[in-house]
Formats: C-alpha cells, structure tokens, sequence
C-alpha cells in the first residue's frame, strides 16, 4: 500500500477477506442506496454552483429553480472580462512558488528528523507542528506591520512566504512518515555497496519517496489556493488572489448570481480536482502523517 | 493501509544511531552531527523567523497603548490592554461564539461523519464514487462555499434550502440574518464533515477484520458488535479528528466574513473576525495584539491535546509524555 501512486483516484483494491464479504453482500443493499442518497445530497451544492454556472441570470432567479435550460458561455465570458485572469495568475503562482519552497525546505528537514535523525528530533518535531497550533490571526497585526515596512504590501510575494511558513509543518511531519516506510535494510545494502549518501538518496531513497512528495505537494496546493485571511489582509488590487477576487460578489448591489457562480466555479475547479487526484492521501496530509 | 503508525521504525532507527555515535570518538561524532542537522536548519531557521518574531511583537504590542488612526499616540502601557478587554462585553460575547462554532462543528461533524464512514465502510457499487462526491465540500475554496450558502442556498426568494422546505411549510425564511451563527454553522459544518468522515474511514479500514468475523459467528449482534468492538478502536481516531478539527476551526474566518460579516451586531463574530475589525476597521493595534495573545493562551490547551494525541499515534505511549 506504500507503494501506491496518488494518481489513483478511486478506493484501493481491497484486501482479500473484504472482497470476500463485499461479495455476499453486493446484491442489494438498501444502504447503499442511502449512502448514494447522502453524498448527492452533500454535492449537491457544488453540482448547482456549476449548473447555475452556465444559466443566465433570468434563469438564475427563479421559483421553482430551474434545473433545466439552455446553457450558455456568456457567464464565464463576463467574467474573465472582469478580470479574474490577473487573480487567478497570482493564485497560480504563489501557490506553484509556495510549494516549491515548502518540498525545498520540507523535504530535506523531514529526512534529517527520519532517516539519518538530528539528536533533538523530537524537539524539532514538536517545534515545526505547534506553529499550525499558533492561531493565524495574533500573528496578522505585525505581520501587517512589517510587511508594510518592507513594501511587500500588495505585493504576491508576502503570501508566498507566509504560504510556505503555514505548509511547512505539514510537509515535515508527512514526508517524515513517507521516510520512515523505506526498509532500512535497503539502505544498508546501499552502504555495503559503497554507495555515498548523496547517491542512495537519489537512486534508493528519492524513488520510494516520490509518491509520497507528490501528495505532499497536493496537499500544500490545496491550502495555499484556498487561503483567505492573509490574502485578504495584505493584498489589494495587483495581487489578489482568486479568494480575495470572490470577495467583489458580496457587494449587495444587483443580483448576480449566474456570473458569481462562473466565478466561483472557476476558483474552485482547480483545487477540486487535486483533491480528487490526491484523495488517498488526504487524510495523511491533513493529520499531519499521523493516519496512513 | 490504514493503521496508525507504529513506532519500532522510528526507535529503531534512534537507537542504532545512538550506538554508533556513542561508538566513535568525539569530534568525529560532532562533524557527523552537523552533517546530519544540515538538511534541517533551513527549514527550522525559516520557520523560527516567520512564525516566532511576529508572535513576540504582538506581545509587545499587546502593552502598548496604539491607534493607527492618531499617529504617535503609542505609549506603554503596561497591562491596561488585558483590563479593557476583559471589560469589554462584546468580548466576552465573541468569546462565546467562538466556542460555540468550534464545539458545536466538531460535535455535528464528528457525528455526521462517523455514519457517513460506517456507510462507506463497506463495499457497494460506485463507493469509490461515492467517497469522491464527499470529500468534495472540503476541497471547495472556502470562500466559495460560503459565497455559493449565503446565496444560493440561504436566499430567502430564491435559495434551495427554502425550495427544499417549502412543502413542510417553511416560508421565505432569512436565514443567514435570523440564524446568522447557525447559517454559519451549516457552512461549516458541510465542509468539516468529510473530513471527519475520512480520518473515521481510515479508522474503520484498520480495524481487524478476523475479530469482527469471529464475534460474527459467536453470534453477537451487530449493534453489540459496533459498540464493544468498533467504538473503542475508534476512539482515538475521533479524539484525533475532534481535536485537529478544533485546531483548524479556531481560525474560521472566511465563512463569518462572506456570510454575515459577524453581524447583526456581533452576532456571529468569533474572533479571529472581531479582532480583524478592531485591527483593520478599528485600528486599535494594542487591543486587538492583546486579544491575539489571549487567544493563543487559550489555545494552548486544545494544542497540547491535539500534540499529545498525534506524537501518541506517531511515536508510541512513552513518548507522548
């Protein structure tokens, strides 16, 4: 199961003896039917979003809702009209730079607290996860502060450090329990063979790990485009995020909701998607490698 | 797949690293140690940065009496800070909405998503379909979500929720301005539960499957069987989720912000919200630094839980401690 890639979008091949009782009760089970029933219900808002989407806005407002219509592109024309291409760049690009930064940085501290550990290991461990324990907002003030001073302020690279400062921990903390799952033996034979560190991380270690740094890599996207509250706080105009964007449809003037919903659409696809591709890592990445 | 970590690996690996240093002489061992920590102090110099300067000025802040609005109107003073917003009502009424979102989520949530990996936990046409569609809330730009539950959802014309409701009599009914915490609640607790739901799955997927099988056929009766045997091994699963889920829903603020704007009043503030307003709307630094600093005081008991459940999954009992 280590092995498996986070390609993989659906449940993984279940062990013998579950196939075996899946196999009894297959055949019908009113229960499946309420589990279909539950997640539909549970999508449901995400499935209207997308087909209010694609409505006009006549057809947006209406009692009954309408469910069906004909479908049109003239939302999301509007709204990349409106400029929601300059947010979506910044998102795509402090969220690709942050999670550069964070397997950078994650990555090797996550081997030196695993395989070849620093003495005070637990130390470092417990340091890197009590900063996601540090509630955001008693840090915003002088964050606010000093990157005013700096001239960071609307500027794309303040959400970049503070992005990777906020998935850090959590690339530490997964990738050391990916670490933790290469067979020493494996890495004793590399030795004996005389290979150098350098060489058995990059020909034993790295390949076993990759799956592991994609999910982590994932996961740090998932965070970073859907971050709100530094975004909000420390952009403006010039780098605002696809979040902070969204924000402009709360205004109460005029009804809008075909085009917020192309919006929002739009904001969402991204992440949606990399959740799905990442899903049987997820719980992993979001107990900070303590649940395999 | 799914079972907690063990911790030979990891105390294996410690003590043979021990042995070895413990075997060669000093300054080689004080080379090799520095080889070793190299990887490391990157990440640990970038984090200390980042994270730990900011918080010591707030505390420093959080003496000082500071109104962006009337320049040069910093002085310290001491812990004058702390004393008004410990008078502060509206404080203590932030204070008590925070704790009511955070409580009242993780308590749905866990409970939503324990039948929810019950139901998933077996096989059936189109689960793995099934288990997409649910995580899906989670995955949502939270904004987003909450942009999409204040309209679409909670309008009061024109949103589903009344559609849905309509035929047991519910009118046109304001939800998000009559129920603000609970339309908050609702957004939030979409979007928690599956995230409840898949560390319980994990959970479920670790349980032994021959114990459940021979108490099967020893006769006992599912309910028994759920309540003897899968609680207890779920448990920690669901003091994890509970706790991490707190951790996380202490910095809600995206929902409370698209949705009500903490309003009416403070109504549905909580406080990552009201100190935002003090902070940026307000501009009264020292306050707002101050409740930051009560806030992290009173985390700090939900932190150590949430550590001590974690290192405990991770490392084993012994080290927990």
């Amino acid at each position: 199961m280590s092995t498996d890639t986070a390609a993989a979008p659906v449940e993984s091949t279940p062990t013998a003896p579950e196939t075996k009782r899946a196999r009894k009760h297959r055949k019908f089970s009113p229960w499946s039917v309420v589990a279909w029933i539950v997640a539909l219900g549970f999508f449901f808002p995400v499935a209207w979003m997308v087909l209010t989407a694609f409505k006009q806005e006549g057809d947006a407002y209406t009692t009954p809702p309408k469910l069906f219509f004909t479908p049109t592109l003239d939302q999301f024309k509007a709204v990349l009209d409106s400029g929601i291409g300059t947010a979506l760049l910044n998102s795509a690009f402090a969220t690709a730079m942050s999670t550069i930064l964070v397997l950078v940085l994650g990555v090797p501290a996550a081997f030196a607290l695993s395989l070849r550990p620093v003495r005070k290991t637990k130390d470092a461990l417990f340091f890197f996860i009590s900063t996601k324990m540090l509630p955001i907002v008693a840090a915003i003030i002088p964050l606010y502060v000093i990157v005013n001073d700096i001239g960071l302020l609307d500027n794309i690279w303040a959400l970049i450090i503070l992005y990777t400062a906020m998935n850090v921990p959590i690339a530490v903390w997964m990738m050391r329990s990916f670490f933790l799952e290469v067979p020493g033996e494996l890495l004793e034979a590399a030795s004996m063979d005389g290979a150098s560190l350098w060489t058995s991380v990059r020909e034993v270690i790295l390949p076993l790990v990759s799956p592991g740094i994609a999910a982590t890599a994932l996961i740090c996207v998932i965070f970073s485009w859907n971050e709100f509250f530094f975004a909000v706080n420390l952009t403006a105009v010039q780098a605002q995020t696809i979040p902070v964007f969204l924000v402009g449809f709360i205004t109460g003037e005029g009804l809008y909701w075909a085009r917020l919903s192309a919006a929002a659409t739009l904001a969402a696809l991204p992440v949606i998607l990399a959740g799905w591709v990442a899903q049987n890592k997820l719980v992993r990445g979001l107990s900070f490698g303590a649940i395999k | 797949m799914t079972t907690i970590a063990e911790k030979p690996t990891a105390d294996g690996t410690a003590d043979r690293v021990r042995q070895l240093r413990e075997a060669k002489d000093d300054s080689v061992s004080r080379a090799e140690g520095w080889r070793r920590r190299g990887p490391l102090l990157p990440a640990l110099i970038f984090m200390i940065v980042v994270t730990q300067i900011p918080f010591l000025f707030t505390l420093y802040y959080s003496t000082q009496s500071w109104n962006l609005v009337r320049p040069g109107s910093q002085a310290f003073v001491g812990l004058q800070n702390y004393v008004d917003v410990f008078q502060d009502s509206q404080f203590r009424e932030v204070a008590v909405n925070t704790v009511i979102l955070i409580v009242g989520t993780v308590i749905i949530s866990v409970v939503l998503g324990l039948l929810l990996a019950l139901l998933l936990d077996r096989a059936f046409l189109g689960r793995g379909i099934v288990r997409t569609l649910l995580i899906t809330p989670f995955l949502v730009t939270p904004v987003a979500g909450a942009l999409l539950w204040k309209t679409t959802m909670f309008d009061p014309v024109f949103g589903i929720v009344n559609f849905v409701l309509s035929p047991f009599g519910v009118g046109q009914v304001d939800w998000v301005s009559k129920f603000p915490l609970a339309s908050v609640m609702v957004n939030l607790v979409w979007q928690w539960t599956p995230f409840m739901m898949l560390l319980i799955l994990a959970g479920l997927q670790s349980m032994p499957r021959d114990i459940l099988e021979a108490a099967r056929v020893d006769g006992a009766k599912p309910f028994a069987m759920f309540r003897e045997l899968t609680l207890p091994h779920l448990r920690r699963f669901i003091e994890l989720g509970a706790v991490l889920g707190a951790i996380y829903l202490i910095n809600t603020f995206d929902a409370i912000y698209m949705m009500t704007q903490g309003g009416p009043g403070t109504a549905s503030a909580n406080l990552p919200f009201y100190i935002y307003q003090r902070a940026f709307l307000g501009f009264d630094i020292g306050q707002a630094a101050a409740m930051g600093v009560i806030v992290v005081i009173a985390t700090i008991v939900v932190a150590t839980l949430a550590l001590r459940l974690i290192f405990k999954s991770f490392t084993g009992n012994e080290e927990a401690a």
